[in-house]
């Protein structure tokens, strides 16, 4: 039976780490994720966990610790958010090709500057490329279920790769809503012992961790840490299996809603998509045939299955809560439109909106905005903006 | 959105609404609800305005953005009223609860035409008969139970008694003064 409970998002985030039961946290504060490291070293201080909690100085010493545990054999996990991953950049890189499943927990924020303490995705977005698998949470359930998942994607002997699990700051992360728990033994039977091949606390089998690799060897190990991201794919899909068989909670690489018989669709990460869910329903009760689809999986990047997914749609609305300041699209966007292109998938029409940046508040009345544009692009075929911005006094 | 009930909580910071807020969707989670609660975050200073907001449901909540058509809202203080627009898009078949020693009709004056419900409490005065101190939130948390009807009032008062237990654990004498703060303010609210 699972275990009916209310917390928030940052507090589900660390009950998973507490039923997880990591043997290193190493993490530094960073508003909105710093209660994640705060319960944690509450669980530890009440001996409930076995962890040692390393209260480091930095965050890029926080990913340090954690490549120098995971790397000698154990599991790390670590939080953050904004300027404190910002801070991680460089270990975020090497964490990921010396093939160490860190877990991080990113509670995202608005990356400085201007100073903002508030959501967009400005920091998991701008860490798309360092090679971390990256699973988005629409509520606290989610980060929940995500984060149990994560140590059994990023270990699989297929993958080994370091995965960040990331909800939104404040509008999830802070909120109070119901959840539903797993037992803390079926947690442990789910994610299982950490038995790496190749660690440094194994005297019989000695190894190097990082060493110089040039000309020689560079580009193969490139090579086969972007096969691990394909294969992560696959991975995840059976993991999310599992869980589904263990919770009833079904995850794919990322949710449709109501799009079955929708003419038009938006794209939406996160806490945004709920608010999206509740504006589709009411159009749907008026016979709009609008739909939402979720990603959840951003890395790797489900180019097939959305390419497919979004050929049956007239018109499409990717949602970007970040920019790329390439004066031609969000993250989101251009990451989708390049999966229809190199899939020929040339039928929908497909607009971007950046939102909500900085914290700016997402309403219903900014959903609608993007809805009604939709069903007007679907009506009459024509596109006058490709790139816009939402909710915003210009 | 018949079935949900959004309320928006006015305080200012350190005089507890954002945990009256948190206390309120235990307790509707108690009885068994869909709950949201949740401060808006600005600058955290004691003595600025504060923000913080309910929804409760009998199906899974999904919205994620701030309530800005409130079935109810809460007036932690009453000097809020002169600086801050509390009843900005107030439903007019739902109530404004503020705490105060005025009657809801000397108040209602300082409500820019709000038409609907006005309903006062002193919950300064008990707070401190029942707690000793000045903590508006518990009495605040009984007011907005008796007017909005949220939950069913002796299911409340009987999940609020193990909330309370478990909320001071390490503090059990204030519990029955908490208890005491919460029937009074549900009985000497105005205006009903």
């Amino acid at each position: 039976m699972a275990i009916r409970e209310r917390m928030s998002g940052n507090e589900a985030m660390a009950v998973a780490m507490k039923q997880i039961n990591p043997d290193v946290v190493a993490a530094f504060p960073i508003t909105p994720s710093t209660e994640v490291p705060q319960y944690f070293s509450q669980f530890v201080a009440d001996g409930v966990v076995d962890t040692e909690f390393v209260a480091v100085e930095s965050e890029h010493s926080a990913m340090s610790a954690c490549v120098g545990a995971q790397a000698a054999g154990g599991r790390a996990m670590t939080a953050t958010s904004a300027n404190g991953l910002a801070l991680m950049w460089e270990v975020l890189y090497i964490a990921a090709c010396s093939r160490l499943p860190i877990v991080l927990a990113c509670v995202n924020r608005t990356l400085s500057g201007p100073l903002n303490i508030h959501n967009d995705h400005s920091d998991s977005m701008g860490a798309r490329d360092s090679g971390w698998i990256q699973l988005y949470a629409e509520n606290n359930q989610e980060a929940y279920d995500n984060l149990l998942m994560a140590n059994r994607i990023g270990e699989h002997p297929d993958v080994m790769l370091p995965v960040m699990v990331c909800q939104d700051g404040f509008i999830t992360s802070h909120k109070i809503e119901n959840i539903e728990l797993l037992e803390d033994d079926k947690v442990k039977a789910f994610v299982g012992e950490y038995n790496p091949k190749y660690k440094l606390l194994d005297k019989n089998n000695p190894i190097s961790v990082g060493p110089l690799d040039l000309q020689a060897h560079c580009f193969e190990h490139k090579r086969q840490q972007a096969q691990a991201m394909m294969n992560a794919k696959k991975v995840i899909l059976e993991v999310s299996e599992e869980f589904y068989k263990l919770t009833g909670r079904k995850y794919g690489l990322f949710e449709e809603y109501k799009t079955d018989d929708a003419d038009v669709v938006a794209v939406i990460l996160n806490s945004t998509a709920g608010t999206a869910k509740y504006v589709v329903d009411q159009y749907r009760a008026q016979g709009k045939k609008v739909g939402l689809i979720k990603p959840r999986v951003f890395r790797p990047f489900p180019v097939d299955e959305i390419a497919a997914a979004l050929s049956r749609f007239k018109a499409v609305a990717v949602m970007d809560k970040a920019d790329s300041f390439n004066a031609a699209g969000g993250p989101l966007f251009t990451e989708i439109t390049s999966a229809m292109f190199a899939k020929g998938v040339f039928g929908p029409k497909v607009i971007n909106y950046i939102y909500g940046l900085g914290g700016r508040d997402v309403k219903c009345s900014d959903i609608e905005v993007v809805y009604d544009k939709l069903l007007d692009i679907a009506c009459t075929g024509k596109v006058d903006s490709v790139y816009n911005y939402l909710g915003v006094r210009e | 959105m018949g079935k949900v009930v959004e309320i928006r909580w006015h305080g200012r910071g350190g005089q507890g609404a954002k945990t009256a807020s948190l206390l309120l969707a235990d307790a509707a989670f108690n009885t068994g609800k869909y709950i949201q609660g949740f401060p808006e975050y600005g600058p955290e200073r004691m003595g600025a305005p504060i923000t913080a907001y309910n929804r409760i449901s009998d199906e899974k909540l999904t919205i994620h953005s701030n309530i800005y058509e409130p079935n109810y809202v809460v007036v932690v203080d009453d000097t809020l009223l002169a600086s801050v627009d509390v009843t900005a898009g107030l439903k007019e078949d739902g109530a404004i609860i503020i705490n105060t020693t005025k009657s809801p009709e000397d108040v209602r004056p300082l409500l820019k035409g709000y038409k609907g419900k006005v309903c006062t409490i002193d919950a300064r005065t008990i707070s401190i008969e029942t707690l000793g101190k000045y903590f508006p939130n518990t009495p605040m948390l009984g007011a907005v139970v008796k007017v909005s009807q949220v939950m069913e009032e002796k299911e409340f008062l009987h999940d609020m008694v193990e909330s309370f237990k478990h909320k001071f654990a390490k503090k059990p004498e204030v519990v029955e003064g908490n208890i005491k703060a919460l029937e009074r303010s549900m009985q000497e609210v105005k205006g009903l």
